[in-house]
């Protein structure tokens, strides 16, 4: 095992005490678990509050600032936070405005933020939650519990939470929050298992020269397995794999996305034949990003994001942002 | 059984799932993520210390005391879960100092479906419900000779085996499909695992 850690036991608290001496804008409760932007809670503004398992940084503390989240509810290593985390979180940052919770769709996920929902709002605290339901790898039938959330969480903390700062109220950012994930589908390959402290090594047995294709972001396998692709191939399997979901009659916001292991170099390469292939079915691209954004501990591999956008989504999405991990026009 | 039967209860399934930790761990590495062990232990350990801490009177509210322990420190979906059995059957039992069989019987088919209803889940989709279902039942049918917490252990530990050939339908498994089949829910193993430790208690 090659980590850079003490013991597994303390790598969340480690990691914390270490985003907090980064960081001095964000508040960051290390025995609590919640990282809350320093001027929280603002005045008139709904705040924004995520949260999930940790092994998916910069997700979700490195999202925390101003345009974006106003606070993040790091659990283990991928595994839910517990509903005493969202109800501080809640109580810290909520001005008045009421909360919106983003919550990504697994089931531990999802059953903490509906207990916590229950719990702030016995508070007094207003509650409102979108769930972010993107991954099209897996569908949504009667047979699973429903698509998994993943890349588009980014797409859904940014645009809402610059609704948010712009003083829209709770109804307005809740909705605008559902319409941006009703408009984003994902979809992630992995070129090699991640690795959990706790387990000490790979969560699954990818043989050298194969790849998972639609994997999700704890290592859940997804579609198929093949033996390796070219980031040619993988691209048009990619953004297929999307489009054939999304059919986007609007422009796109495009996410390309590390899983944490695979160098920027080979994202970049990658982006380019993600934008090629965009182009050869017509999808014109607004705007991208590339890099390690919604990532899986030391998975190598990628993942591809679109959003479709309107001119409202668009100019939400250019609005300024500062957080650890997203920052531009401030 | 009195507070001190739960209590007893409670520090027996806390070292069970100290010990079985790494086992339930390997089984949720096959079809989940690797950390329902690593997750339990945890929320097991917080029980033993909170109950150590300060021991309440009665069988309700010793549950109760332990399924809010759980909630509180063990996340995933396996928290809410766990928290919301023990609560709920907590819950049910009362203010009462001493519980009969039936009583407890009554009170955990009641926790039982709690966690149904939360999940959205049903005894055959893979889950802790197909160790929870049988075992609670068989309390219920405890009236006939013999150990009834032995009852309990052994049909928990059938439907927890059963599991092995079902194909998951929620949770995070349910994402493998078909590559769920063959083994057994790490949900259901922990599950029998608890009323395998009634069982031991209750000799």
């Amino acid at each position: 095992m090659r980590m850079l850690i003490n013991v597994p036991e303390t790598v969340v608290a480690d990691a914390l005490r270490g985003m907090a001496a980064t960081h001095p804008e964000l508040t960051v409760d290390v025995e609590g678990r919640v990282i809350v932007r320093r001027d929280a809670p603002v005045a008139g503004k709904v705040a924004l509050v995520s949260g999930g398992g940790s092994g998916h940084e910069p997700l979700h503390g490195g999202f925390v600032g101003t345009g974006m989240l106003d606070a993040a509810c790091p659990g283990e290593v991928f595994t839910s936070p517990v509903p005493d985390q969202m109800v501080k979180a809640a109580a810290a940052v909520d001005s008045g405005q009421g909360v919106l919770f983003v919550v990504k769709n697994y089931t531990g996920d999802v059953l903490n933020f509906d207990m916590a929902m229950e719990l702030a709002e016995d508070e007094g605290v207003r509650v409102a939650k979108v769930l972010v339901d993107d991954d099209v790898a897996v569908t949504d039938s009667t047979h699973t519990a429903g698509r998994r959330g993943t890349g588009a969480t980014l797409f859904v903390e940014k645009i809402a939470g610059a609704a948010a700062e712009e003083g829209a109220p709770l109804e307005r950012v809740e909705a605008i929050a559902r319409q941006v994930n009703a408009s984003s589908r994902s979809f992630g390959v992995a070129l090699s298992a991640c690795s959990t402290p706790a387990k000490g090594g790979p969560t699954f047995a990818l043989p050298d020269g194969e790849l998972e294709l639609g994997v999700g972001i704890h290592g859940e396998p997804g579609r198929e397995r093949r033996p390796m692709m070219t980031s040619r191939e993988i691209a048009d399997f990619s953004v297929d794999a999307v489009l054939e979901d999304l059919r986007p009659t609007n422009p796109v916001l495009l996410l390309v996305g590390g899983a944490g292991a695979t160098p920027l170099l080979e994202l970049y390469g990658f982006a380019a034949e993600v934008h090629r292939v965009l182009a050869e079915r017509g999808v014109p691209v607004l705007r991208s990003l590339v890099g390690n954004y919604v990532t899986s501990l030391d998975m190598a591999g990628c993942a591809v994001t679109l959003c479709q956008a309107d001119e409202e989504l668009l100019r939400l999405w250019d609005a300024p942002v500062r957080t650890p991990a997203l920052r531009w026009g401030l | 059984m009195d507070a001190a039967f739960f209590l007893r209860w409670l520090a027996a399934a806390a070292a069970a799932v100290d010990r079985e930790a790494d086992r339930l761990t390997e089984l949720d590495a096959a079809i989940g993520d690797a950390d329902h062990g690593s997750n339990l232990r945890r929320g097991f350990a917080a029980v033993a210390t909170a109950l150590d801490a300060g021991p309440p009177g009665t069988p309700g509210a010793v549950l109760a005391l332990a399924g809010r322990q759980l909630i509180s420190t063990v996340g995933g979906a396996s928290g809410p879960l766990y928290g919301t059995l023990l609560r709920r059957t907590g819950k049910e039992l009362g203010d009462a100092q001493r519980v009969s069989v039936a009583e407890l019987g009554a009170a955990l088919r009641a926790g039982v479906a709690a966690v149904a209803q939360l999940g959205g889940s049903a005894p055959g989709d893979k889950t802790m419900l197909d160790a929870l279902v049988p075992g609670a039942d068989a309390l219920g049918a405890s009236d006939a000779a013999g150990d009834p917490f032995d009852a309990v252990r052994a049909a928990a530990e059938e439907g927890a085996r059963a599991t092995e050939a079902l194909r998951a339908r929620k949770g995070r498994a349910s994402y493998l499909g078909e590559r769920s089949v063959g083994h057994l829910d790490p949900g259901a193993s922990s599950s029998a695992l608890l009323f395998a430790t009634l069982a031991e208690v209750a000799r």
